[in-house]
């Protein structure tokens, strides 16, 4: 762990080995990237054990969410990089020929990455791989709430990765006060509105470029469905809630709405469904995570305690404070002003709101801020049409949850509240780039219009150059325009 | 700066502004603004206005910088012409969006990028380039189906007046809104909820812009400046000399007099080569200003008295003046400043540690021209970098020794007319860019949309969880289908 006189020390190595150029070289990313394959590949035991002691993350979860999201994401950056780092050709105008352009990526220098406590592995090194692929220099800084895997990630990723590029720095807001305060080439932040406020203002100090990553109320529509459409629905919804993390996830299903008179047949598909998943005794729940600590779980707790809404649960509710477990609890219908459905609740909660009709949940969610996804279970194109148009959210899936989240060829990030900013795959590799604009021209052929001394033909000439009317430009030059263009005042 | 407004002016101001940027949101709320008809109408306005009213915008330029019509048409109407119809010719497409490749694991599914506007946003444009600072990225923000307000500045008074009547008389204002005013009136408007800021200007206002809009989370783009350096090689050619000398010259004081964000701010030249280089400039200068180019309107004239103060305190230090070897006169009266040689002013002076930002053209002489990349990576990135070479190799050293916005070989300044480069800085030059789709993106968000159907729901997706699940997770991370099927059938173990 860094000290704070050993920080602006280390940060400046970093600059000085960005500088020095060693993070440049194809060969040099991609044998990071190579690195954090054997990382996860050499560690994965112990990245279980410290998922397990942080979150109580089960295996196959932590598999799923994190190291598979990470494996998958580096190996798509080895096949990829070449591609991504070579400049691609633009055009300019056929006035100015001869001349070539082109657009060409460079690596922003040095960067800052904020990791998040619920997927302590993923959300730390999935951006690591986009800031390693674009040949920049790191720090990056995992939550303190997740101390298992901050410890595992310090200690361990300095026996993979190149010591004099990447670094790993622990500690509390303290520490992340102090590293706000150097002057970064980019940060990355994942987590709360609240805290990338702090993030951004200290930012703008240096006008350091940021992306947010932050969260929202994620809803569900769901549309009347029958027999099997709906079971399917139901396993995904299910699957969406308390899947990742208990519900602690920035894609994680916070509330639903569905038309009032499906309400009953939800509620029963689901309480099948969650017995099935994960049991029903709050003592012995099953492949479900715990809550992260005793803030987190009194916060979730006092959401249940408002006024009406304890009332309106209609499954689950039992706590277990000691060992920091929730059941999976379903609530119809809680006061729409109760702090449950105005905050983000990051928790195994799911409120169902009832509606009279379907539609009226585009206004619902619009009335708002705008949610990092939507996700919506129906067939009615009319319905999707409006969702799409009349709404906004970082993305939208159809009948599925959270699986956008796996898809290299989509950008995942925010929009209004919920972040601003985007990665994954080759967005990745963007977002902690720079696109150069690299333009030749030849001294030969000269275009005097250009300059002054001004004259009517040389404004003519511009005039015609910026329509690209190639063909007047020469009547021009040739002075033969006049022939063409006899009365209007040229 | 003095505030001239009584407090309950002021409040009437800032009651102004809620009430027009409310109005805008009601208006961009009612969907009017995502539609393509409304979109091609209002940039086929803009063309019009474009097209009738350059009267209107040369005299204004005139008013506040004393810039030659045929200047404004180069460097502001002109460009914003070709963008229009850029915008007008790329929009159908850019609307639609594209489709995603998704891997077979989520099979069946499909995926689309479709831009949505963010909403109301706020340009707050530059004295210096009035009407192209404020028009080009409204073009990008009206194409992507957003509600405007616009900010122009006060220290170009006559423009912004002129902006303000000619876009209230020619664009939807119920959508589009010039907001002029001082400091106050952009403070103001800074406390208002933006879905975007689009800021061009100083690193220090810069910095006041962002810190506001990280209260509520309101995503800028930042055009700044920097010292924008001018690589110059020794050239053989006495014709590659004169047409770089004049390229050179021209992105000096043919911009603006120099102020300008990506006009050439110091030369960099080998010390052997200096004095041909200062030599041919100085006729260049002469054929291409006149004796007399504050009479012939051939460079515009500094904004205001306060600029012209600082440009007047970095040639004070005796040092400095010194190594004056062409110009130095200065004219307080008419704001005019002549086009101003110096060769090797002190390094640590204020003309080359801040962005000169006028006719001042300091030459730095290096050992050899290789040099030039350890002196530019002394300072922060600039938003342009120029070098005059035939030299493949100190090209290519150049290009991936150094970082800036754009860098361009041979020429100065055409970045900016180019559609399909993205403008913008890096480092302390800012961050976001535009010009072509560049403007239409940096106003979108590209919103993903994935479908799924219920066909192959891969049970092992849910709990309970057992080493059965793992392996097929494991499999289908890999895109090992083959692997998926083969445990699914027992035949195979992870």
């Amino acid at each position: 762990m860094e000290g704070f006189g050993g920080l602006s020390n280390s940060i400046n190595g970093l600059k000085q080995a960005f500088r020095n150029g060693e993070t440049r070289a194809v060969d040099w990313r991609k044998s990071q990237l190579q690195a954090v394959l054997r990382f996860l590949a050499e560690n994965e035991d112990r990245i279980f054990e410290a998922l397990k002691q942080d979150l109580g993350k089960h295996p196959v979860e932590a598999y799923r969410d994190e190291i598979g999201v990470v494996k998958k994401s580096a190996e798509h950056s080895l096949l990829h990089i070449k591609q991504w780092m070579a400049p691609k050709k633009g055009q300019l105008p056929l006035l100015l020929f001869p001349s070539r352009a082109e657009v060409l990526p460079e690596p922003l220098g040095t960067v800052l990455i904020f990791g998040s406590w619920n997927f302590p592995i993923s959300l730390t090194l999935d951006p690591l791989i986009g800031a390693i692929s674009a040949g920049n220099t790191v720090v990056i800084k995992p939550s303190e709430l997740a101390p298992a895997c901050s410890s595992l990630l310090s200690s361990t990723i300095p026996l993979y990765l190149d010591n004099k590029a990447v670094k790993i720095v622990e500690g509390g807001s303290d520490i992340a006060q102090e590293l706000l305060q150097q002057q970064w080439d980019k940060i990355f932040f994942t987590g709360s509105p609240r805290v990338g406020r702090i993030v951004m203002s200290a930012a703008a100090k240096h006008l350091t470029p940021v992306t947010l990553e932050l969260g929202g109320k994620c809803p569900v529509i769901l549309d009347s469905y029958s027999g099997s459409d709906l079971k399917s629905a139901v396993k995904r919804i299910a699957g969406g809630k308390w899947g990742p993390c208990a519900g602690q996830a920035c894609i994680g299903i916070d509330y639903l709405l569905v038309q009032q008179k499906l309400a009953p047949v939800l509620i029963e598909s689901l309480k099948r469904c969650i017995k099935r998943f994960y049991g029903d005794n709050v003592q012995n729940l099953q492949s479900i995570c715990r809550i992260v600590n005793k803030n987190h779980f009194d916060r979730i707790c006092n959401l249940l305690e408002e006024p009406g809404v304890a009332a309106s649960i209609v499954y689950g509710g039992s706590l277990d404070r000691e060992n920091l477990m929730i059941e999976p609890t379903i609530l119809l219908d809680p006061p729409l002003d109760a702090q449950i459905m105005t905050e983000e609740i990051f928790g195994p909660l799911l409120p169902i709101i009832t509606l009279d009709k379907i539609e009226e949940s585009i206004d619902f969610i619009n009335a708002r801020p705008k949610p990092l996804a939507i996700y919506a279970f129906t067939n009615d194109k009319k319905l999707k049409d409006r969702i799409l148009q009349e709404t906004s959210s970082g993305s939208v899936t159809f009948n599925d949850t959270i699986i956008q989240f796996i898809c290299d060829a989509l950008p995942f990030g925010g929009v209004g509240q919920s972040g601003f900013g985007r990665y994954h795959g080759k967005y990745s590799f963007d977002t902690f780039s720079h696109e150069k604009g690299v333009l030749h021209r030849s001294f030969f052929p000269e275009l005097e219009p250009r300059y002054p001394p001004w004259n009517d033909f040389k404004l003519e000439f511009i005039r015609l150059a910026y329509n690209f009317d190639y063909v007047g430009l020469l009547l021009h030059l040739l002075g033969l325009r006049r022939l063409f263009i006899p009365n209007r005042a040229r | 700066m003095e505030d001239f407004m009584s407090s309950s002016s002021r409040n009437n101001n800032n009651n102004n502004i809620e009430t027009a940027v409310k109005e805008l949101r009601e208006t961009f709320n009612s969907g009017k603004t995502k539609e393509e008809s409304w979109r091609t109408t209002q940039l086929k306005n803009l063309l019009s206005l474009l097209m009738e009213k350059q009267e209107h915008i040369h005299t204004a330029l005139q008013h506040d910088l004393g810039k030659h019509h045929v200047e404004s048409f180069r460097d502001e109407v002109g460009p914003l012409i070709k963008s229009v119809n850029y915008a007008l010719k790329g929009l159908k497409k850019w609307m639609v969006g594209k489709k995603a490749d998704l891997p077979i694991a989520v099979f069946p599914a499909s995926a689309h990028l479709v831009p949505e506007p963010l909403g109301v946003v706020l340009i707050i444009s530059s004295w210096n380039f009035p009407f192209g600072l404020s028009l080009e990225p409204l073009i990008g923000a009206i194409a992507a189906g957003n509600a405007v307000v616009l900010k122009p500045s006060e220290l170009s008074p006559a423009s912004s007046s002129t902006l303000a009547d000619l876009i209230h008389s020619y664009l939807d204002t119920k959508a589009i809104r010039v907001i002029e005013g001082d400091v106050t009136v952009g403070q103001q408007l800074l406390q208002q909820k933006w879905d975007k800021i689009f800021f061009t200007g100083s690193a220090s206002v810069a910095r006041i812009v962002m810190t506001a809009a990280a209260k509520n989370l309101t995503p800028v783009a930042l055009e700044l400046g920097g010292k924008c350096p001018a690589v110059v090689d020794s050239l053989s050619s006495s014709w590659d000399r004169k047409i770089a000398f004049n390229r050179i010259i021209s992105a000096k004081f043919g911009a603006c007099a120099g102020q300008a964000c990506i006009a050439v701010d110091y030369i960099l030249v080998d010390k052997k080569f200096a004095s041909t280089l200062v030599e041919v400039m100085k006729a260049a200068i002469l054929k291409m200003y006149g004796e007399n180019p504050k009479e012939s309107k051939t460079v515009a004239r500094i904004v205001n008295k306060s600029h012209f103060s600082r440009l007047k305190n970095l040639l004070d230090d005796p040092m400095v003046k010194d190594s004056i070897v062409h110009g130095g006169s200065l004219d307080e009266d008419n704001l005019f400043i002549e086009p101003t040689l110096l060769v090797d002013p002190p390094i640590k002076a204020g003309i080359m540690t801040e962005e000169i930002f006028g006719p001042l053209l300091p030459i730095i002489t290096l050992e050899k021209i290789e040099d030039s990349i350890e002196f530019i990576n002394s300072m922060p990135k600039p938003l342009a970098l120029y070098a005059f070479t035939n030299n493949e190799t100190l090209m290519k050293k150049l290009s991936a020794g150094t970082s800036s916005g754009s860098i361009l070989f041979n020429d100065a300044m055409l970045q900016y007319a180019a559609d399909s480069i993205p403008f913008g800085g890096v480092g302390g030059s800012g961050f976001g860019r535009y010009h072509g789709k560049f403007s239409f993106d940096e106003f979108s968000h590209e919103k993903a949309i994935m479908r799924r159907s219920y066909l192959l729901d891969f049970w092992f997706r849910y709990p309970p969880w057992n080493d059965n699940k793992l392996q097929l997770l494991r499999s289908a991370y890999r895109f090992d289908y083959l692997g998926v099927v083969l445990i699914i059938l027992g035949l195979k173990r992870s």
